[in-house]
């Protein structure tokens, strides 16, 4: 009897892994073949010419994370639904990195699936850009947005600390990064840390603000605003967030603020679940309660002070 | 009886006017952040965030100055408190306070060498320099470096409980300061008190 229980639990155990590695299978592409050498570092092939297998390094701008890829919001596509079919032959042809990539709206610009996102919002925005309009339009969505790693973080609830952790990494992968950012210039990026030399708590701030938060104005029509400010125009004025209108409720916390209302006395509570912002955070009943206890404190006193005043007047 | 005693030496003079000085900046400073606003700025937030650190560190590391002399001094024997019949005592002196002064009556603990506080001052003074400020200290420093904050403290953010604290050990700061400040008045005349702190004699009603 508990011989049959056994393998009764074994084969639902069985059945239950199997059914989830299938549902998994179905979500994500099978893109082995590709992340056979650009999931790698170093890629290795057969040399028809000399008969030896070869070890190569891999153009690092080539590469794929796999376990990005598999998790991303393109990880239903295979590498030829975007790319070249010709990719499918190695060694690739020559011309093919003449070959022209999609773009965002080439997929998402006018389709109601994607209305929510308002891809067209976001076109606009960048178009108002400091990078569109300094780069001679050379600039495009990939070179901040990873299209093989691309990740939903603010719509998926994810904490705030990894929101802002993504975020940021978008825009250091090149002006933290001197190749990067040598694709669109001849000049090498400044270091952030200096300047941002100015900024109390720099590492604290970087951790718990996107460089978005500060580097563009809000737009209530897009999640996240996409019109790079030049730097003269960034935000410098500390109570722009720190203060009961911070600029962050529309910014960083909007999604979250939008979700959900819940209120628990505490101004802008909804940074509380990820945090403190001095002069954003107050509490009404602490408030109320502090200026009455002050009130009455000072009340108290005047009175005190007057009847000892006309006591003094009699004498 | 009238005449003067020569209270407060010059070492706590100075450690009460620094003392003030510190208090003040936090006090405005500090308000200044927890309500800032764009439109009316009591200070602008970065000099605000800045005196506020500045003044908080100097009022630190004169709390450290303050116990190391205060350890050695035979100024600490006016913070030794009688638990013995304190209640009764504090009762004598608050009443003193709603109505004896009312009525003329005079002080019923009246300032001595050997005891220059009453017990409700005694009382009051233990508790804000061993008890708020401590509070204050504890919770000011690492808000200074909020990265050693833990994130979470059952379920409530640290940084939040700390802010808490801090900001409602600073407001029972801000009610003491009042009441201290008016409570100054009540010697001899309105601002002999006042001239005590600058002088060191203290005036006897």
């Amino acid at each position: 009897m508990v011989k049959n229980n056994l393998t009764i639990s074994i084969c639902l155990m069985v059945g239950i892994i199997a059914s989830v590695l299938q549902t998994s299978a179905q979500e994500v592409a099978d893109n082995s073949q590709c992340l056979k050498c650009h999931g790698q570092v170093f890629y290795e092939y057969h040399n028809e010419w000399t008969d030896q297998i070869d070890r190569k390094p891999l153009n690092p701008f080539h590469h794929i994370d796999s376990v990005k890829l598999h998790t991303s919001v393109h990880k239903m596509f295979a590498c030829i639904d975007c790319h070249s079919m010709e990719y499918e032959t190695f060694p690739h042809s020559g011309e093919l990195r003449l070959e022209e990539k999609y773009q965002c709206m080439d997929c998402h610009g006018g389709d109601e699936t994607f209305a929510k996102f308002n891809f067209e919002g976001i076109e606009a925005s960048f178009m108002e850009s400091v990078h569109y309009k300094a780069s001679d339009e050379r600039f495009n969505c990939w070179m901040c947005h990873n299209a093989h790693g691309y990740e939903l973080a603010l719509r998926e609830d994810k904490p705030i600390v990894e929101v802002v952790n993504i975020s940021n990494s978008m825009c250091l992968s090149c002006h933290d990064n001197k190749f990067k950012y040598g694709l669109l210039s001849n000049e090498e990026p400044k270091k952030v840390a200096e300047i941002h030399a100015w900024l109390p708590h720099q590492a604290r701030h970087f951790e718990k603000v996107r460089c978005v938060d500060c580097h563009t104005k809000v737009q209530s029509d897009i999640l996240v605003a996409h019109n790079i400010l030049p730097k003269e125009e960034a935000l410098k004025n500390c109570v722009e967030c720190h203060s009961a209108n911070s600029v962050l409720m529309e910014s960083l916390y909007a999604h979250r603020a939008k979700e959900s209302r819940i209120e628990s006395g505490f101004v802008n509570a909804i940074i509380l679940n990820e945090g403190y912002i001095i002069g954003a955070n107050r509490n009404r009943t602490l408030n109320f309660v502090s200026i009455g206890i002050f009130g009455f404190v000072v009340l108290g006193l005047l009175i005190h002070l007057i009847l000892r005043l006309i006591l003094i007047k009699k004498k | 009886m009238s005449g003067k005693l020569y209270l407060y030496p010059v070492w706590v003079r100075i450690w009460h006017a620094l003392n003030a000085i510190f208090f003040l900046v936090l006090l405005v400073s500090g308000l200044s952040m927890q309500y800032s606003n764009p439109d009316v700025p009591l200070l602008p937030f970065n000099i605000a965030v800045t005196s506020h650190n500045v003044a908080g560190v100097g009022l630190f590391v004169l709390y450290l100055c303050f116990l190391f002399v205060f350890s050695f001094s035979s100024n600490r024997l006016h913070y030794r408190i009688q638990f013995k019949g304190l209640i009764g005592r504090l009762v004598i002196q608050m009443k003193f306070y709603l109505f004896g002064v009312f009525k003329g009556e005079r002080p019923p603990f009246p300032t001595l060498e050997e005891a220059k506080f009453n017990p409700l001052q005694q009382v009051t003074y233990v508790a804000v320099l061993f008890i708020l400020f401590p509070i204050l200290i504890i919770t000011g420093l690492p808000l200074m470096f909020p990265e050693f904050i833990i994130d979470n403290f059952f379920g409530i953010g640290g940084t939040l409980l700390t802010a808490l604290v801090h900001a409602s050990a600073g407001f029972f700061a801000s009610i003491f300061l009042i009441i201290h400040l008016y409570f100054a008045t009540m010697g001899a005349t309105f601002l002999s008190n006042y001239k005590s702190i600058v002088n060191g004699y203290h005036e006897l009603h």
